[in-house]
């Protein structure tokens, strides 16, 4: 192996890796016994850093990734969703530091930086990852991360019980997940997604079709447990809910982004080698090429996941009308957003247009679901609960933070002219791109009634901080710095709603190179 | 220049979000130099525009890869539709000038209804139609939740969940029709000469129709109107009944009527003399206008009289609409600014001018009030208002509502019979109404009298307010010409299938 390639493809990797040990070294080393407030912002600022030249080192990326050494096979990708994937990760982790800043949850705030940042190297893996020994590698070393994050507010039994559920729940979907990657390669003899795919369409693999349904199945289920979807999403609400702020957004947007990066090379895999016919044919054989319609059930991948998203927003959203706790409603919504961009892998696009599509979504999503927890964190440190109640009259207690909650939730529900509606509607029209037929259309109806309902809640919020009087009239404090973090995602929101080609246009340009 | 009606109410918006909470004079003062100088934008647009056919203001690429364009045009009847949201802006402000709770949010959200509802009228692209459709809804739900009366957040949430049920449908028959047209457009124009399937436009149709319809009051989707028309503070139901309500009727003419017209063709069966779409929703409308008409009739609380009125009323634009001939057409578009007026004018009457002296709606505690006495301005603008509602010659809703009766005679005699009811029935709710709130002669309420506290005396904006409205709407009933010069041609555009 040339170990030269493989350091360039890893650059940005390597980059998070040396500054999470140079946070603890200093942390545990140079800053040692100093006062808590200096530690915290030499962390952040040390790992913001690191961030930011992990950044600059993504353009360093050889074009077209690494391939196995010896073969054509690719390991990791460079470019189009992978890089996207990965500079979204990055920003959306050094957003994620900046919410560390005012917060009071542990004494160990290296450990903490540096834990993260092991996490976002994870993320970043995941998503260039193109076989599946790497892809299990950067699931493992993201969830493990995870946990451990979850765990954080050692003083808070929720987050213990939180960090545990999220734990057993991890360790188990990391087992289907290897089962499935297990039958994967039994089936088809290798382990990179290409080769998979090739396998598949060759007659060695459509022989043993039950098999190759048992591992997507499986896969589906592992995947599915990353993403929280419906039915294994009930780690979510207890993780959301008991986790310290900065971890649950970390774990509701960059955890979120690397792994529907995951879902998307593995569409992208698949349709590569099928090309035209765009179906994975090898349920219902028809070589039909004069009629290349989409046959979306007929595969048992795109069926797993449309069962998965179906599940996941209907359920998502009905169980999020009944939360009290700010958080779980998060999780609770989190699940449905899942559901929406399943819908759009179920129906996958050949052309970049459906990538292009769940990038958006998962993107604007993670920034806008950070802020949320920004403003619940502070609410909470204020107020010690994260309940509804919590947020009664916020408008009088800190304007700008109920304005930017205001924003935020109205993104979430997808409220013109927010960024949040846009994501929707290209999410939406890249289904209906995919496929006319009656099936994916009512599932886009489906969609749409259910993002209808999930205005109710969100407007839940929104009366306790607009219409119901305060409980107590005192101020809520937060640091500049994570005002600042807040107002910059909010104006955020607003403008990429209002002008929303600039992003659809940066995201193009990575794959225009392809 | 009509642009400038929608920057500028946005504008104002935000200015009015970060003026400074403790000087509501300020904020006033501020929100009415802003609907002034839209009012007067609108205005000025009016009489450039009137004769000149379809203006585009404004057409650039807004987000290139799928197509969509920041068009802004306006044709007759969006016209006539701004000139009302301009008008019933300015009202709406001096009908608010009594509100001292978080006064700077409460104009905030008042301008940013206003912009998103000049927006609606002023697009010519479906997909910034929807966004600024959307845009009106969420301001509405705060209007009426912080400053409303009566059950406000129930209200509020009810008519917010119906908007955005409506805008659902909306959203998902605009999906659909990018989708299918293949022309890789949202323009109104470009999708109206997509030649878009008959099959898909059956189906779309009523989807989309429905949808808007929910916010036009549409039996049996009104329910939300009177409640919210009844928790709403003043302002607010007056923008609701005055223009929100005709966002939905102007979305069921523009895009339901404009993009799918093959969708009210016949079905080729008919069940019960209804055989198309069109005779669906005709017939709902007509149930509207007797159902609102009679419900009306038997209500206790003052408000939810002009709530029912107001189902009743805009029952006659969806008729008219649906008849499909020019008179009737024109007609639906006169009515919807007939309706701005007037509703607008009563709900003034009722929620301001009486309510926020008497502090109490309930037509059994007023009759004992004398209110014709103690407030003899509020019971003669009461008497005007109610005999333009009715219809009487002279007034707005007269050439409105006989121009649609004329045009559904000539497309189902049996809707005219029907509708005529209504009318009959309208001038049986307006009379009781008017005679138990201020002209009984009924014992005095004890309660009232032991106190014996003066009523407030009217103030300058409630008299400006009346004003305004009672002179708009005779100079439109008087000389319908200067509306109906622009809305016919407008019309016929429609009708021919080229103007869109």
């Amino acid at each position: 192996m040339n170990y030269a390639d493989l350091l360039r493809v890893t650059l940005p990797e390597t980059a998070l890796e040396v500054t999470a040990l140079i946070v603890l070294i200093v942390d545990l080393g140079v800053l040692r016994g100093r006062t808590l407030r200096l530690r915290v912002v030499a962390a952040v600022l040390l790992g913001m850093f690191g961030c930011g030249v992990a950044l600059m080192t993504i353009p360093l990326q050889a074009q077209g990734g690494l391939n196995f050494p010896g073969t054509d096979q690719l390991l990791l990708a460079a470019g189009g969703s992978a890089t996207v994937a990965q500079v979204g990760i990055l920003a959306l982790t050094v957003l994620t530091l900046l919410l560390v800043f005012d917060s009071t949850f542990t004494r160990n705030v290296g450990e903490f930086v540096a834990v993260l940042l092991m996490a976002a190297t994870g993320g970043l893996l995941i998503a260039a990852a193109q076989d599946l020994l790497v892809i299990f590698i950067g699931l493992e070393l993201l969830s493990l991360g995870l946990y451990i994050l979850t765990a954080f507010a050692k003083k808070s039994g929720k987050s213990a019980e939180a960090a545990m559920k999220y734990y057993l729940f991890g360790g188990m979907s990391a087992a289907f997940l290897l089962f499935g990657f297990s039958y994967l390669y039994g089936v088809t003899g290798s382990t990179n997604l290409h080769q998979i795919m090739q396998a598949m369409y060759g007659s060695n693999a459509i022989n043993a079709t039950p098999l190759l349904t048992v591992a997507l199945v499986m896969v589906a289920a592992g995947l599915g447990f990353k993403v929280a979807a419906v039915p294994f999403h009930f780690w979510a609400p207890d993780a959301y809910e008991g986790a310290p702020a900065p971890a649950a957004a970390f774990i509701a947007s960059v955890s979120k982004v690397a792994s529907f990066a995951l879902l998307i090379s593995i569409g992208t895999a698949a349709l590569h080698v099928f090309g035209d016919a765009h179906v994975v044919r090898f349920m219902v054989i028809t070589a039909d090429d004069h009629f290349p319609k989409y046959l979306g059930f007929a595969t048992p991948w795109s069926f797993a996941l449309t069962i998965l998203a179906v599940a996941s927003m209907v359920l998502g959203n009905l169980a999020a009308l009944a939360q009290r706790s700010v958080r779980r409603l998060l999780a609770y919504s989190a699940i449905a957003h899942a559901g929406y961009i399943l819908l759009a892998l179920a129906y996958f696009s050949r052309t970049p247009v459906s990538a292009q599509a769940v990038m958006y979504y998962i993107l604007t999503y993670g920034l806008t679901t950070i802020g949320a927890f920004g403003v619940v964190g502070a609410v909470e440190r204020a107020s010690g609960s994260d309940q509804m109640e919590a947020f009664a009259g916020l408008h009088r207690r800190n304007p700008v933070l109920a304005a930017i909650l205001l924003v935020l939730f109205l993104s979430l529900a997808g409220i013109p002219p927010l960024v949040g509606f846009w994501a929707k509607f290209n999410l939406f029209a890249a289904v209906l791109g995919v496929s006319k037929g009656a099936v994916p259309f009512a599932l886009v109806a489906l969609a749409i009634a259910m993002s209808a309902v999930s205005l109710y809640y969100y407007l839940q919020v929104l009366k306790r901080a607009y219409v119901t009087p305060a409980l107590d009239d005192s101020k809520i404090p937060v640091h500049p710095v994570t005002m600042t973090a807040l107002i910059f995602i909010a104006l955020w929101a607003v403008m990429m709603g209002v002008f929303p080609a600039i992003l659809q246009v940066w995201m193009q340009s990575f794959y225009a190179a392809m | 220049m009509l642009a400038w009606t929608i920057y500028l109410s946005f504008a104002g918006a935000l200015l009015e979000a970060l003026l400074p909470k403790d000087k509501p004079a300020l904020a006033r003062w501020s929100a009415l130099a802003i609907a002034l100088a839209g009012c007067g934008l609108a205005v000025l647009g009016f009489a450039a525009g009137v004769g000149h056919g379809r203006g585009v203001i404004a057409d650039v690429p807004w987000v290139p890869s799928m197509g969509i364009r920041f068009t802004l045009a306006a044709d007759g009847i969006s016209l006539v539709l701004v000139l009302l949201t301009g008008l019933a802006a300015v009202a709406g402000v001096l009908f608010s000038w009594n509100i001292e709770l978080r006064t700077n949010e409460f104009f905030a959200f008042y301008l940013a209804l206003i912009g998103g509802v000049y927006g609606v009228f002023l697009s010519y692209d479906l997909f910034l139609l929807f966004v600024f459709y959307e845009i009106a809804i969420v301001p509405k739900y705060f209007l009426i939740s912080i400053w409303g009366s009566t059950r406000r957040e129930y209200g509020a949430m009810k008519l917010a969940l119906y908007s955005f049920v409506g805008s659902a449908m909306v959203l998902i028959g605009l999906l659909a029709a990018y989708s299918s047209s293949g022309s890789r457009s949202t323009g109104l124009v470009q999708l109206a000469h997509a030649g878009l399937p008959v099959s898909f436009q059956m189906w779309a149709f009523p989807l989309v129709f429905v949808g808007f319809g929910i916010l036009a009051g549409m039996w049996p989707f009104h329910t939300w109107a009177p409640t919210g028309h009844v928790a709403a503070p003043t302002a607010a139901s007056m923008l609701l009944a005055g223009v929100v309500m005709k966002l939905g009727a102007y979305g069921c003419l523009r895009v339901a009527m404009g993009l799918f017209p093959h969708g009210m063709d016949p079905w080729g069966f008919s069940y019960l003399g209804i055989g198309s779409w069109r005779d669906v929703f005709a017939l709902l409308a007509v149930i509207g206008i007797v159902y609102g008409a009679l419900v009306a009739l038997v209500q206790s609380d003052f408000k939810f009289v002009i709530g029912y009125s107001s189902v009743s009323h805009m029952g006659f634009v969806l008729l008219g609409l649906m008849t499909l001939n020019q008179i009737g057409m024109t007609g639906a578009v006169l009515q919807m600014f007939s309706h701005g007026i007037i509703a607008g004018l009563l709900f003034a009457i009722v929620g301001r001018i009486v309510y926020e002296r008497t502090h109490t709606r309930q037509l059994a505690e007023l009759e004992g009030m004398h209110l014709s006495k103690r407030l003899p301005f509020a019971a003669w603008a009461f008497v005007i208002a109610g005999v333009a509602s009715m219809g009487l010659p002279g007034f707005s809703g007269f050439i409105a509502e006989f121009q649609v009766l004329v045009g559904s005679w000539s497309a189902n005699p049996w809707w005219t019979g029907a509708a005529g009811v209504g009318i009959v029935v309208g001038v049986a709710y307006t009379w009781r109404a008017l005679q138990l709130a201020f002209f009984s002669d009924a014992h005095p309420v004890a309660h009232i009298h032991e106190h014996g506290h003066e009523l407030a005396a009217i103030t300058w904006p409630e008299v400006a307010g009346v004003s305004m409205l009672v002179a708009v709407s005779l100079a439109v009933g008087l000389y319908p010409k200067m509306l109906l010069d622009a809305i016919e041609p407008a019309v016929k555009a429609m009708l021919a299938g080229g103007g869109q």
